[in-house]
């Protein structure tokens, strides 16, 4: 038979005043199960806490209900001060009299009354306590990054200083993302390579850091502390351990191909390093393009390599590695306007570029050693339209959202345009101009001040006639349509995530908003974490967004994984769902309700009359499971619980509820 | 079904409301000091799709005059889907519960968040004016049902 303690708070008056808190503790002893009831001004006090822990001893308590504040308050403090008792913290109901009673009510025999039934169900619920306990499971102290562009650099590199071991896993053949091909970087203008180059040299250096280029995340099992990553390396076709990275294969290479660094403007050869600063700086051969590896001919690199680590026979191979924490980091892609807008000439003409293309033309190490010229022609433009929210900001082109870097990119780019080739106009076709960062209203201020037109308006059609380009519009603010003869006209298209992100969503468990952004667990309180717990986020795979914020949620997100990685080992909660195996009828209804995937269908000794057989039977995985207890519903035996919140327990809440 | 004309008739309501959302809803009410009825009281689940149908159906045969089941907006759950198949399971039973005979105002499912403290004082004021309107609830009372372990169980605790 239980003993259960009752402990009716006052909290000063803030109970007491409206609920009769004697009458309720006096009630208290005529329910079933009590052996002792009490009130007592502070319960969370030292003394009060003492005074608990005395009724326990001298009743011989073996559960106890506090009547106070809401349990989301004190119900920790209180489980705390159970733990140097001999009571178990979970044989613990707390009756919410503060918030949910005494506060929202006036009349005090109504209050008291509900009070009253509140005690009672937890009265009722304790008495169906079990005793819980808490189980350590190990950490491994290694982290993984998925994606090596600025945000997943900052992240492995803050790791990596506080001691951890951290593997970077990118899908390219270098690390460095987006923000090496930039030329300049708003609102200060400092060159990117020179800022981010020696980040990523630091991350190809550090003592703690492993860099996986060109591979790829193949499937992720396990839990918080103990992530079990199978990585799939791409065939390089080069022995990165005997290559120095000397380049000779490069400049003898015969195919040339379309250089995706510098967004199509150039062409690079079948066996390549990406740019010249990558890291690693070694080449991989593109099997896609390689005479030898689609046509059996050629052979040149093979022949020259004086280090023989050409391999043409290279074969994809998987590696197992045990990870404590994940950080997601896979970035965005330029959404591909050509299908999008046939009115801006679908990609017919070579003179309508992207942000990125123009970022490339601008760069001292682009294809054009920068200087802007138009792609077509190779002349100097000097009518530049550049046409902002193409994609972003317009649900009829499939994307709600703003992409939040291209009004501060396109004032950069104007502003590039006007310093470098003089006599230039550049025409800005917007809808808002937003920018919401410290500096850069500063910052377009003086692009406008430099000569930059800003026209407010949607572009409607671009067509080329003759030399030029002709982009009609629309000025709103004048109401009246706008023509412009360009010579070039740069597209501020929407940023997407990265390609193939469904898939990586899928092996980690994790979720995606509607524009397959990777959903954050709370957009305020847990910006840089995702529902599993212990895999993290970071940079624009979360959401568009500039390089400061990149970096502030890697640095976030990183100290998150050192707050896991810190630990030997850490406690997980009990009150999590288990199966009884022996009533399980292996439907597996409870499997796809479970959105962390902790549950599944696993083979059982079983008996058939005398006979031996095997049953299938439903298993928790018990690093995985959350604990919202949605299984329990979809359960057609009854057999998967949660504990602490036992369909039992809710039960005995119901009926005294209704008593 | 009879209607009492008792006006200090006071109606049961029972509300399970979900940990991360609605309760601390109702929490923040409290602390906002916002006055609603007595009638309703609250039993707190980790999620709103803990919530078994049988709890209701248990509710209403113990003399509960109306259920509410409350959790985090569609989309905002702290478990991410919890409440969509809360709405799915929600949607069947009330169908259920209508075609017994049990108005569909007593058993309502409604989305409150943890910032939400005016929509739940508001919610919990209109429900429990709807179904003072409508009177005691005696639809499964008296039901059968096999109580002898729990009759009991509650016998022993008396002693
Ligand atoms: C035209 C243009 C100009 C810009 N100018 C500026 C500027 O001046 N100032 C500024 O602050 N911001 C600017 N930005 C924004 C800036 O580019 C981004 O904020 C920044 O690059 C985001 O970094 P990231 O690491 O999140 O993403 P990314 O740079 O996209 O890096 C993601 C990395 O993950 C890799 N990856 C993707 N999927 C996988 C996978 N499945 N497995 C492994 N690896 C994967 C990718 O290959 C890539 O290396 C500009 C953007 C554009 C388009």
């Amino acid at each position: 038979m239980a003993r259960i303690g009752v402990f009716i708070c006052h909290c000063g008056t803030n109970i007491a005043s409206v609920v009769d808190v004697e009458k309720v503790a006096q009630a208290a002893k005529s329910m079933p199960g009590v052996a002792f009831a009490t009130d007592y001004k502070y319960m969370c006090s030292e003394p009060g806490q003492a005074m608990i822990k005395q009724a326990i001893e001298e009743h011989h308590l073996d559960r106890i209900v506090i009547g106070s504040c809401s349990p989301r308050m004190h119900e920790l403090t209180f489980r705390k001060m159970l733990k140097a008792t001999n009571v178990n913290p979970y044989m613990l109901e707390i009756a919410n009299l503060r918030e949910q009673c005494a506060w929202v009510h006036t009349d005090r025999a109504k209050a008291t009354e509900k009070a009253i039934n509140l005690v009672r169900m937890s009265v009722a619920k304790v008495g169906n306590n079990k005793p819980l306990h808490t189980s350590m499971i190990p950490i491994t102290k290694k982290a993984l990054v998925i994606g090596g562009g600025i945000a997943g650099i900052q992240a492995a590199l803050d790791i990596a200083d506080c001691g951890f071991d951290v593997t970077i896993v990118e899908k390219e053949p270098s690390i460095g993302g987006h923000m090496v091909m930039l030329d300049k970087t708003f609102p200060t203008m400092d060159c990117s390579a020179c800022i981010s180059t020696p980040k990523m040299v630091d991350a190809g250096a550090h003592p703690n850091i492993t860099l996986k280029t060109y591979c790829e995340v193949e499937s992720v099992s396990g839990y918080i502390g103990n992530f079990e990553v199978t990585i799939k390396e791409k065939t390089k076709f080069v022995n990165h351990d005997l290559c120095t990275g000397c380049g000779l294969c490069q400049t003898k290479c015969p195919t040339k191909v379309i250089s995706e660094f510098n967004q199509g403007m150039s062409k690079r050869p079948a066996i390549y390093i990406p740019f010249a600063q990558a890291v690693p700086s070694k080449p991989v051969i593109d099997e896609n393009a390689c005479l030898k590896l689609t046509k059996d001919k050629c052979g040149i690199c093979e022949k020259i390599c004086p280090l023989g680590a050409i391999n043409y026979k290279d074969e994809v191979r998987y590696t197992k590695e045990q990870f404590g924490a994940i950080v997601v980091a896979t970035g965005y892609e330029l959404a591909d306007w050509k299908k999008m807008y046939p009115e801006y000439g679908g990609g017919r003409y070579e003179d309508v570029i992207t942000g990125l293309q123009f970022e490339r033309l601008v760069n001292a190490s682009g294809p054009t050693e920068g200087h802007i010229v138009r792609p077509s022609d190779g002349k100097e433009p000097k009518d530049v339209v550049i046409v902002k929210c193409v994609g972003s900001r317009d649900p009829k082109k499939g994307k709600s959202y703003c992409s939040r870097a291209c009004c501060m990119y396109s004032a950069k780019h104007a502003h590039q345009i006007l310093d470098k080739i003089p006599g230039s106009r550049v025409y800005i076709f917007y809808m808002d101009v937003r920018t919401p960062g410290k500096g850069y209203e500063e910052f377009y201020d003086n692009t406008r001040r430099d000569g930059a037109q800003y026209i407010r308006g949607r572009v409607s059609k671009i067509y080329k006639e003759d030399d030029k380009l002709i982009v009609k519009g629309e000025d709103s603010l004048l109401g009246r349509p706008v023509t412009v003869e360009a010579d070039m006209v740069i597209l501020a298209t929407a940023m997407e995530p990265a390609p193939k992100i469904e898939e990586v969503v899928q092996k980690l468990g994790i979720s995606m908003d509607k524009d397959k952004w990777i959903q954050e667990a709370h957009p305020k309180l847990r910006p840089v974490e995702t529902q599993s717990a212990g895999i993290f986020l970071c940079g624009t795979c979360q959401g568009p967004k500039d390089i400061p914020d990149t970096v502030a949620q890697a640095s976030a997100a990183a100290a998150k994984v050192a707050a896991i990685l810190c630990h030997d080992e850490m406690e997980t909660s009990p009150m999590i769902s288990s199966v009884d195996q022996t009533k399980c009828s292996g439907c597996g209804f409870c499997v796809p309700t479970c959105p962390y995937k902790a549950i599944s269908l696993v083979e059982v000794p079983g008996r058939d009359g005398n006979r031996k057989v095997t049953k299938k039977v439903a298993q928790v995985n018990e690093g995985l499971c959350q604990g919202c207890g949605c299984c329990n519903a979809a359960c057609r035996t009854g057999c998967i619980d949660l504990k602490g919140f036992t369909n039992d327990q809710i039960l005995k809440e119901v009926d005294a509820l209704c008593l | 079904m009879s209607i009492k004309k008792d006006n200090n008739w006071e109606p049961r309501i029972l509300a399970f409301c979900c940990n991360w959302c609605t309760y601390t809803g109702a929490d923040l009410a409290g602390l906002n000091r916002m006055k609603y009825p007595e009638n309703v009281r609250v039993i707190r689940v980790p999620c709103s799709s803990k919530v078994n149908p049988q709890f209701v159906l248990r509710a209403f045969q113990k003399g509960a005059d109306g259920v509410l089941v409350c959790g985090c907006h569609p989309g905002d759950c702290h478990y991410s889907t919890g409440n969509y198949f809360t709405r799915r399971r929600f949607m069947l039973l009330q169908r259920l519960l209508e075609y017994n005979g049990i108005d569909p105002k007593r058993f309502q499912a409604k989305w409150i968040s943890g910032s939400e403290a005016a929509k739940f004082r508001d919610t919990v004021a209109e429900v429990s004016a709807q179904i003072k309107a409508l009177g005691p609830n005696n639809k499964f009372v008296g039901a059968h049902y096999d109580n002898t372990v729990m009759e009991k169980e509650a016998e022993g605790g008396k002693d």
